[in-house]
């Protein structure tokens, strides 16, 4: 019995087991916890990075639980009655992003974090957040409402666990009737599938759903708690709150949750109803939801005071241009022109792009306010001075979220410019639109906090936060010179994996 | 008979939590919203895997032959049972922590967070 094939449970069960023995180790000592949590996030992203080689070498990876083989998946008679997980290019593209925030987050946590401000459940809940995403990316089961909840629990004690502040509890409150609301919606789907179809596995409900009216009750609700999850409008009000009062490395953990969800959204949109979905209703609901969003977010960016907020309405406009991206490919995945891959392509591809400039940004910011106790942008300046490194890396996040070239958020965009231009026009000029509107937004904030005199003399960041940074502003820029590797080897499997694969998923898990 | 009584029965008790979330502003009266969404939820699945005269799934007790209500379900409502505990703990904890600060649990009253 190798430990090859027991890599997708592994790659949730270790941190998971991480998280519950970490304080345990911390009463010990911290340099013992410190050390059981470097292992644990070295040997969790060592198994996400395995299990993509994987599955872009080889296909479809299979996991079953309790079963005597990890492939067999059906029981006598054809019915999947086992958990599975399914990992197919796009979970192995999810979890590549998730590892990736999680390594940076844990990276610049050592140092920002205090001992006596909760450091050691702060890392706890990390750790079972980063579980709880890497458990919805991977299972294959509509059973995974269990790790939407642990995400959604995580998340939220992570935004309000500094209950000596008024505001994170505020927030976190908002954020937490979000998310059990959203996932209760997921919940009563899953009941209705189930009462349906007496199955709860993705693979098995999607070969049985035709599109009677209880399955488009059911989608209603999955997308409607999903979409609140996800944090776009009309459903965003948590998110500018909880992003902007989380603590810095909480924060960009939070916008890896949002991917997750949208993730849910996608394999519910393209694998479970992809062959009940025959008109292009729900691809223009997507859609217009994604450019409504990208351009709400970017118009209330411009009127913030608040670093934290200002940078938490970027990341929730982000979030409009990969719904965007993907809802173009949805609108036209029955006529199935050649564009709609490339929407598809730029969508995805900007989901890990937005994870590094997001949580860049996230990240300097997380700085600013370590180094002076405030975010408020009339209360900041002149920090280039002393933060040299810190307000490079913000500048180049900056331009990164705009979309300028030669960065990785150019690459993104313009695949979805130049296919949504190809559906509509008007798509296309609203998101330009909301592009311009951030250039103009982070530039204000980049001249503001680090341009101008010097106001004040701070400590710069310390080396571990700056490596933490320096990793995701490599990122930027790998991603940014060479898009058409990452594109080729990554982006492609993952956007066919929803356009073209669900009947390579149904196979791999129903045998044929 | 009884027919889609209890469904209806579930869905009011999902309307009222709503209805409670979107006209109450006390902070504890919407944890109460979301736990009776919750309530609706959970009955809605165990309803789900009720087979009539069925017995309880236990393979090794049951009589040969009887017919046993499915189990999925049951399974699934004992996890969000435990879910919504939690949940409704962490709400409830975040609520007397707002209120230490704030003295008051009127969520109108304290939007420090807007815009």
């Amino acid at each position: 019995m190798t430990i090859g094939i027991h890599v997708p449970i592994l790659a949730i069960a270790v941190p998971l087991l991480g998280a519950f023995a970490l304080p345990i180790f911390a009463k010990v000592h911290r340099n013992l916890r410190d050390l059981w949590a470097i292992l644990v996030a070295a040997f969790t992203c060592a198994m996400v990075v395995a299990l993509a080689v994987q599955v872009f070498t080889s296909g479809i990876q299979l996991y079953t639980l309790g079963a005597a083989s990890p492939t067999a998946t059906v029981v006598q008679g054809g019915f999947p009655i086992r958990i599975v997980l399914v990992v197919d290019g796009m979970s192995a593209f999810m979890g590549l992003i998730t590892a990736l925030v999680g390594l940076a987050s844990l990276m610049y946590a050592f140092q920002f974090l205090k001992e006596e401000q909760g450091k050691t459940l702060a890392m706890t809940l990390f750790f079972l957040l980063w579980a709880g995403m890497l458990g919805m990316e991977y299972t294959g089961d509509m059973f995974n409402f269990v790790f939407l909840e642990v995400t959604s629990i995580a998340a939220c004690a992570l935004v309000g666990y500094r209950t000596w502040e008024s505001r994170p509890p505020e927030a976190a409150f908002k954020a937490m009737a979000m998310y059990t609301v959203g996932g209760l919606l997921v919940l009563l789907a899953v009941g209705i599938l189930y009462g349906e179809y007496g199955a709860l596995n993705i693979a098995y409900l999607s070969s049985k759903i035709s599109g009677t009216p209880l399955d488009k009750v059911a989608l209603g609700l999955l997308l409607g708690g999903l979409l609140m999850k996800a944090g776009t409008v009309p459903a965003h009000m948590w998110a500018p709150d909880a992003y902007g009062e989380a603590p810095a490395q909480a924060a960009i953990v939070l916008v890896a949750n949002t991917q997750a969800s949208l993730y849910g959204l996608f394999r519910v949109l393209f694998t479970l109803y992809g062959g009940a979905l025959s008109t292009p209703a729900v691809g223009w609901l997507v859609t217009a939801l994604g450019t409504l969003t990208l351009l709400v977010a970017a118009l209330m960016a411009v009127i913030q005071t608040d670093l934290g907020r200002l940078i938490a309405y970027g990341a929730v406009s982000q979030i409009g241009y990969m719904l965007l991206g993907v809802g173009v490919g949805l609108t036209v995945i029955s006529s199935r022109p050649d564009f709609g891959l490339v929407a598809m392509k730029g969508g995805i591809f900007h989901m890990m792009n937005d994870a590094a400039t997001v949580g860049l940004l996230f990240l300097a910011a997380g700085v600013v306010k370590r180094a002076c106790g405030t975010k408020d942008l009339r209360a900041l300046g002149g920090l280039g001075h002393d933060l040299k490194w810190t307000s490079g890396f913000f500048f180049l996040g900056a331009l990164a979220l705009a979309g300028i070239p030669p960065l990785n958020g150019f690459a993104s965009k313009f695949l979805i410019y130049e296919s949504s231009f190809r559906l509509s026009p008007i798509l296309t000029a609203i998101a330009v639109l909301g592009s311009i509107l951030l250039l103009a937004v982070f530039v204000r904030a980049f001249q503001g906090v680090f341009l101008g005199p010097r106001l004040r003399t701070v400590q710069p960041a310390p080396l571990g936060m700056l490596i933490a940074m320096g990793v995701l502003a490599a990122i930027i820029l790998a991603f940014g010179l060479v898009p058409d590797f990452f594109v080729r080897h990554m982006v492609t499997p993952a956007a066919e994996a929803l356009w073209r694969g669900r009947d390579l998923y149904l196979a791999a898990v129903l045998g044929g | 008979m009884i027919g889609n009584f209890p469904f209806a029965v579930c869905m009011i008790l999902i309307a009222l939590g709503l209805w409670t979330l979107l006209t109450r502003r006390n902070l504890i009266k919407l944890a109460i919203g979301i736990t009776l969404i919750e309530s609706g939820v959970n009955l809605f699945l165990v309803t789900l895997g009720y087979v009539r005269g069925g017995v309880a799934p236990i393979y090794t007790y049951a009589p040969p032959g009887a017919r046993m209500v499915l189990p999925t379900p049951q399974a699934l409502t004992l996890t969000s049972i435990v879910i919504g505990l939690a949940t409704t703990a962490l709400m409830l904890a975040f609520a007397v922590v707002i209120y230490r600060h704030r003295g008051t649990l009127d969520a109108g009253k304290i939007r420090e967070l807007k815009g």
